[in-house]
């Protein structure tokens, strides 16, 4: 029952960070229309500016606006440079063009910061664990994560539903030419939603960057994972990608903590091992699979008008 | 037919011409030119395999390289079961090509049937995403596979034995890269023409017309993608004959990134363009990690380039130069 309690926290956590990639991403999908392989990227670049700033300054506080910062920054020159051509253009253009900026960025950032990963400590003010239930301490920073990526996901519905900005981004994603002909500069919307994507990128890199590895190409292994996210949840919906990042982030920790068990029920054990440990990493694209299988558009497609 | 003709004798004077290198290379060019060319060869058919479906089914496969990965290791499992590791399922194996290699190529058609049907329920973006995690699958799968290697691969002990040609000699494995390439780049050019051709095609360019007529979209569809699979796991296999040496990586998703590039470097929708950029692309990837370590940060952009201003790709640009004219 422990083990099942602290499982579930786990998934909640790393469906918080998945929450915070998916729902720029899906955002920028349901809005642009593009799709953003550079995603990855931004998160990678939030997790070095953070470890950087944090490195230098010792204040997380001051990582987590460094992070937040160069991630928006670094997504708002790429939007200028070069996906602000691609928006009418075919997926296949989007792909291959975004897959030549992983490739830049990952070399310079291995350029820019030296070849050697930083590493980072949890914050002082985030280190040990508090009790959640009886028998089960469960460490702040992870509990962080999940207050961290409730917030994002409430702020996130306040801003589309409940604000300005937020009317002119759902009017850009129904009809783009109608929200232009009204005088809105749909173009600037674009730049602003794309530059929030990776703001979010920049947060989920630097909050992820005490817990996971901080290396190129930590980018792609996420990338692809929240690619499975926002098609699994309905690509282009935020509550889509907000249920697609929790079931996830649940098949993925709970996949961990009990194929194996029962896999070894099963068959004998050290067939069971390897194969046990195949299946987890690809238990999300099983799940992916499934969801396909029976409702092609995702869970929560977007209703279109 | 006869607008054919210049680009059919242009083909043939290069195909002698390539067909001729391994005699006069020695007095040019270092034997690892060979190997080089080689590599492109094998590269190429998996291109012009995903441009069949690319270029004239619209279907983005970002993917392509678990077929790569599968012809592979299909090649380097049973020559493991064969040399050292006892029976397969109780079969002892063997090595020769006429056996091995359909068997490898039907595997990947296997692959290809089954995540086609799924992929093929969507499309667009969704399509897209569900065939790179089927890629994805497939990369984890392998690497959990210990007994072959997990994540550092398998080695080969020795090449498949090919009837009457001695293939582990480079030469003779030029010669049957190449041999293969042209042979699959006339099979893909029929199908192209034919009748399954044109609805595949027609189907590109508007899928309700299509079902209008009377047509249904998915046999087509899924035929083509499971053609285009057994083309690309062709290449698998002679990669891994080439190299004597399959890993994970063959199926890594930045191995289908770069046959998409290469498709749309050499011209979307062409057949022989994807050769070209096989050809470029590999010489490219050469020339720039010679000269500096980092040269991604060339190959980077060079992308972004081709992707926002080269959208024929450089036969797509000759041809529409030659129909101006």
């Amino acid at each position: 029952m422990i083990l099942f309690l602290e499982q579930l926290l786990n998934g909640l956590q790393y469906g918080a960070m998945l929450f915070m990639l998916a729902s720029g991403l899906t955002l920028i999908f349901g809005i642009m229309g593009v799709i953003n392989l550079t995603h990855g990227s931004l998160y990678m670049v939030g997790a070095y500016c953070g470890a950087f700033a944090v490195a230098h300054t010792g204040s997380f506080l001051a990582g987590i606006g460094a992070g937040v910062l160069g991630a928006a920054v670094y997504g708002i020159m790429i939007e200028l440079a070069v996906i602000r051509s691609l928006y009418r253009r075919d997926h296949l253009y989007q792909v291959l063009a975004t897959f030549g900026l992983i490739l830049f960025t990952n070399e310079a950032v291995s350029l820019l910061f030296g070849r050697r990963p930083p590493l980072m400590n949890i914050p002082t003010m985030l280190v040990g664990s508090v009790p959640v239930a009886p028998g089960l301490d469960y460490p702040v920073i992870r509990l962080a994560f999940i207050a961290a990526g409730m917030m994002v996901a409430i702020g996130l519905w306040l801003l589309v539903n409940r604000t300005r900005l937020g009317m002119l981004i759902r009017a850009g994603a129904d009809d783009r030419e109608m929200v232009d002909a009204l005088g809105v500069d749909i173009r600037r919307i674009y730049t602003i939603v794309f530059g929030l994507g990776a703001a979010l990128c920049g947060l989920a890199g630097i909050m992820a960057a005490p817990l996971l590895a901080i290396e190129i190409g930590m980018g792609e292994k996420i990338l692809i994972t929240t690619f499975v996210v926002i098609v699994v949840g309905g690509v282009g919906s935020v509550r889509g990608a907000l249920a697609g990042a929790l079931l996830v982030g649940m098949a993925d920790s709970l996949g961990r903590a009990y194929l194996p068990q029962v896999m070894q029920m099963l068959l004998p054990p050290s067939t069971a091992e390897t194969l046990s440990a195949g299946l987890i990493s690809a238990s999300i694209y099983l799940l992916m699979a499934v969801v396909l299988l029976i409702k092609p558009l995702g869970l929560i497609p977007v209703r279109h008008a | 037919m006869s607008r054919l003709r210049p680009s059919v004798l242009l083909l043939t004077a290069l195909l002698l011409l390539l067909a001729s290198f391994p005699m006069w290379q020695s007095f040019v060019t270092s034997p690892a030119t060979i190997g080089l060319l080689t590599r492109i060869f094998i590269y190429a058919i998996a291109a012009v395999s995903l441009d069949l479906i690319m270029g004239y089914g619209a279907m983005v496969s970002f993917g392509h390289a678990m077929f790569f990965g599968l012809g592979g290791y299909v090649v380097a499992i049973i020559n493991y079961h064969t040399f050292e590791g006892g029976t397969l399922l109780g079969w002892s194996g063997s090595n020769a090509a006429v056996v091995v290699w359909p068997t490898a190529v039907l595997c990947c058609g296997m692959l290809g049937l089954i995540s086609g049907y799924l992929a093929l329920r969507t499309s667009g973006v969704q399509f897209i995403m569900i065939t790179l995690a089927f890629a994805q699958l497939v990369f984890f799968l392998l690497v959990s596979l210990q007994s072959y290697g997990g994540d550092d691969g398998l080695m080969m002990s020795r090449r498949n034995v090919l009837p009457l040609v001695d293939v582990a000699r480079p030469e003779t494995l030029y010669y049957v890269s190449l041999a293969m390439l042209a042979l699959w780049t006339v099979l893909c050019t029929l199908i192209v023409k034919s009748r399954f051709g044109l609805v595949l095609q027609a189907l590109r360019q508007s899928q309700r017309r299509v079902v209008n007529v009377g047509v249904a979209p998915m046999p087509y569809r899924l035929t083509a993608f499971v053609i285009s699979a057994m083309g690309t796991g062709l290449a698998g296999v002679l990669w891994a004959n080439h190299a004597k040496f399959v890993t994970p990586d063959m199926v890594a998703w930045t191995k289908s990134g770069e046959f998409i590039a290469i498709v749309v470097m050499g011209g979307l929708g062409t057949l022989i363009g994807p050769i070209l950029g096989a050809a470029i692309f590999i010489c490219l990837e050469q020339v720039l990690s010679i000269w500096t370590e980092h040269w991604m940060i060339i190959m980077g952009p060079v992308l972004v380039l081709i992707a926002l201003f080269g959208q024929r790709g450089i036969v797509g640009a000759l041809m529409r130069a030659r129909y101006a004219e």
